[in-house]
């Protein structure tokens, strides 16, 4: 760690840092911050967030492997989060996944080659009535069918 | 001012990714063109409930409601319902009734259902702070500060018999004079807003609908207890009610209703929102307070109980977001009141999230004691698609199955778990013929397992264990030890995990080798689903007789496991069959069966 650490956090991010820095339980709403920044939480900011708020690296690792929300390697460009809550699952959520994955050539949890689409599972997006539904990009599409995940995802070409 | 008409949008997250937003920016835009903004107010509102019936629309004072509006619908419904007075019959909800007026009271959906917790959402905007205040909200806060000792507060909630509405059930009242008696400086009140349980949303709805409640209810608390600071503990997954929280905020403060010297009456209370980060264990009180200090998740052994040393070792009340939504009802119009509603055991109202197999899906509030036929069938509309009933899972991961001799049992705490399930936060699955309940119970431990944080021993191993003897039996690998061992760990981890995960997470398990004992035989002794869900025990196969040889399956087929020429029967290659499902789907003639 005595290497000099490259990475720039904007001015927006550093000035949350400060705000937030002498409260107490700070941790997790940086780490938010610095994934709505970068995408991800990546070893250099885990290592800068470690400077700035004085907290072991370690400790900062454990949180962010501890917490499902926090992706450690940079998503696509849009992210597709096909729910697997009970409704979804028992409404074929479960095809919807392979349905994407075979559409994109990826497994779940992968990226595809030119950055543009990743894949995760997700439990409960709190949208049952829309079962089985899942959201590209934060955009949410309900009541899914094997032959409109295709049309779906053209629409972010 | 007041407006000859409003019309009522619903901006939920389901509404909303049914283009909702859209549908409310084009009635504000037609109502401009067409001349008529100054006599119809257009809002967005919170949840109205009947998600499967959205994007809905309701048009008050005739209380037209319109269903699966879609925003081309706009200029008609400003041109005929507004300006010449005629409902738009296609687009509602009851189409073929005459009648103009009481819509909503006719719709079944409704008719059962008994409001406290859902007041406000689909009445109210909830980025407006004066519609809450014109229905009666911070009256509660008001009355706390001036007319009512801590005492008052406790009395008051004893009588209305409150329970947490999280899953335990523990008396409300209780929590709060635990903290209340304990001598400091610092104490704290917390919002748990970490809706895990998968299938449930009503904590959403509410704060996305109604999110003023809750600040009034923390502030009440803080006043009771003598705590100056609250927390919500918030998913992040929920961008819609953060937002909401953050305007609902910042317009109580604006208003003298939050922050410094509240109302003049010299108490100071003011609130944080804290992100969650996608641990189901957080919802756990005391895995959720370690989150609020930002560190990992992980529970610690109670006692002490949070009430008395919680939140960096300080007093610290924590409620679900449903509880804390009864909280100004229960001050504003008494305990008294509140007790009157429900049954014997449990008073007051519960919300569900009634998903699955059902035809009205939707968030449902009802007085307790409401039995689960009348959920499911009068409510629901029974099952879609004329499927067999099957079972009702609540509870979540943490719960059971509710089965067709027990459809009659009254929903209160005390019924619940006598039946081998329990209410929970509110998760109401409904499951058809159709769901392999070996596979469902496997869903769900699959979950707990991946949740399980790997303090405890019971649960870490346990969980693992177990989720392990189910794969094989789906498999069809299964013996009949296995069941033994089952309820064998089951047991033993319900005794004796750290905390309410691991402690619940067998239930699923064990109520399914309850009631459905003969699907675990039909997988173990017999090697069959009789679902046709676990994949490895089925077999796809054509009738010849049936089969006219279209090759519609054969040209369906990924991995081209059918073969045979046109105009003669076809036949399936199980050694290369993936049993995906696709040709019973593409038959027209009913020739190919799963066994």
């Amino acid at each position: 760690m005595s290497e000099k650490n490259e990475l720039k956090f904007s001015d927006s991010l550093m000035q949350f840092i400060n705000e937030w820095k002498e409260k107490p339980g700070n941790l997790i709403m940086v780490l938010h911050k610095v994934q709505g920044e970068l995408g991800y939480v990546s070893r250099e900011a885990a290592e800068k967030v470690s400077e700035l708020l004085d907290v072991p690296l370690a400790k900062i690792w454990g949180v962010v492997t501890f917490y499902h929300f926090f992706k450690l390697t940079k998503p696509g460009k849009y992210n597709i989060a096909v729910c697997l809550g009970t409704a979804c699952y028992l409404k074929g959520g479960d095809k919807v996944i392979e349905t994407v994955e075979q559409t994109l050539g990826i497994d779940c949890g992968q990226v595809t080659k030119d950055g543009k689409f990743s894949l995760e599972s997700v439990r409960c997006v709190g949208c049952c009535g829309l079962a089985p539904v899942m959201t590209v990009a934060g955009e949410v599409f309900g009541k899914l069918t094997k032959d409109m995940v295709p049309t779906i995802l053209s629409r972010f070409e | 001012m007041a407006f000859r008409n409003y019309i009522l949008v619903c901006g939920g997250t389901a509404c909303e990714s049914s283009r909702s937003k859209e549908i409310y920016e084009n009635l504000k835009a037609e109502a401009k063109k067409q001349g008529v903004e100054d006599v119809v107010q257009v809002v967005q509102t919170g949840c109205f409930g009947f998600c499967e019936q959205g994007p809905i629309v309701k048009i008050l004072p005739e209380d037209s409601f319109y269903v699966k509006v879609q925003p081309s619908d706009a200029a008609e419904l400003i041109a005929e319902h507004i300006i010449k007075g005629r409902e738009v019959k296609r687009l509602l909800y009851d189409k073929d009734k005459a009648s103009k007026h009481a819509q909503v009271e006719d719709i079944k959906f409704y008719q059962k259902q008994f409001r406290i917790v859902l007041r406000n959402c689909g009445f109210i905007d909830p980025e407006n702070i004066n519609e809450y205040i014109a229905r009666d909200g911070y009256a509660a806060l008001e009355r706390a500060l001036f007319d009512m000792t801590p005492d008052d507060i406790i009395a008051e909630l004893k009588t209305a018999g409150l329970r947490g509405r999280g899953g335990a059930g523990f008396p409300t009242w209780m929590k709060w004079n635990f903290s209340k008696n304990v001598e400091s400086e610092i104490k704290y009140v917390v919002c748990n807003a970490d809706e895990g349980d998968p299938g449930a949303y009503m904590d959403r709805s509410t704060l996305e609908g109604d999110p003023h409640s809750i600040l009034e209810a923390m502030t009440i608390c803080g006043k009771c207890i003598g705590a100056h600071k609250g927390f919500i503990y918030i998913r992040a997954e929920y961008p819609l009610a953060i937002h909401r929280l953050e305007v609902a905020m910042k317009q109580s403060r604006e208003l003298g209703l939050l922050g410094h010297d509240i109302l003049g009456s010299g108490f100071d209370f003011d609130i944080e929102i804290r992100l969650g980060a996608g641990a189901f264990v957080c919802g756990e009180e005391t895995a959720l307070l370690q989150s609020v200090m930002g560190r990992r998740g992980m529970p610690v052994p109670r006692p002490p109980f949070p009430a008395v040393k919680g939140l960096w070792d300080q007093p610290t009340v924590i409620n679900n977001v449903e509880t804390w939504a009864n909280i100004p009802v229960i001050i504003h119009k008494g305990g008294e009141w509140f007790s009157k509603i429900g049954d014997a055991d449990s008073h007051g109202t519960k919300v569900f999230a009634l998903t699955g197999k059902i035809c009205n899906s939707g968030l449902v509030e009802v007085p307790m004691g409401t039995t689960l036929r009348e959920i499911v069938f009068d409510i629901g509309g029974g099952i879609a698609h004329g499927k067999k009933f099957k079972a009702v899972q609540t509870g979540g991961p943490s719960g059971g199955v509710i089965t067709t001799e027990n459809l009659d049992t009254p929903i209160d705490f005390g019924s619940l778990i006598k039946i081998g399930s329990m209410m929970g936060s509110g998760g109401m699955i409904v499951m058809d013929e159709d769901d392999c309940m070996v596979d469902v119970a496997k869903f769900y431990l699959n979950f707990t397992v991946d949740e399980s944080c790997g303090k405890c021993m019971p649960c870490r191993i346990g969980g693992k264990t177990m989720l392990g003897i189910l794969e094989k039996i789906t498999a069809g690998n299964g013996t009949m030890h296995d069941l033994d061992q089952l309820t064998e760990i089951g047991e033993t981890m319900k005794k004796s995990a750290l905390c309410a995960l691991g402690q619940t997470s067998p239930n699923p398990v064990l109520s399914t080798m309850r009631f459905f004992r003969d699907e675990y035989l039909a997988h173990i002794v017999d090697k069959k689903c009789p679902a046709g869900k676990c994949k490895k025990l089925v077999t796809y196969s054509i009738d010849p007789a049936k089969c006219k040889g279209c090759t519609a399956c054969a040209r369906r087929c990924p991995v081209e496991a059918i073969s045979g020429t046109i105009k003669q029967p076809h036949k399936i290659d199980t050694s290369k069959c993936i049993k995906c499902g696709e040709c019973l789907k593409t038959c027209k003639f009913g020739a190919v069966s799963v066994h």
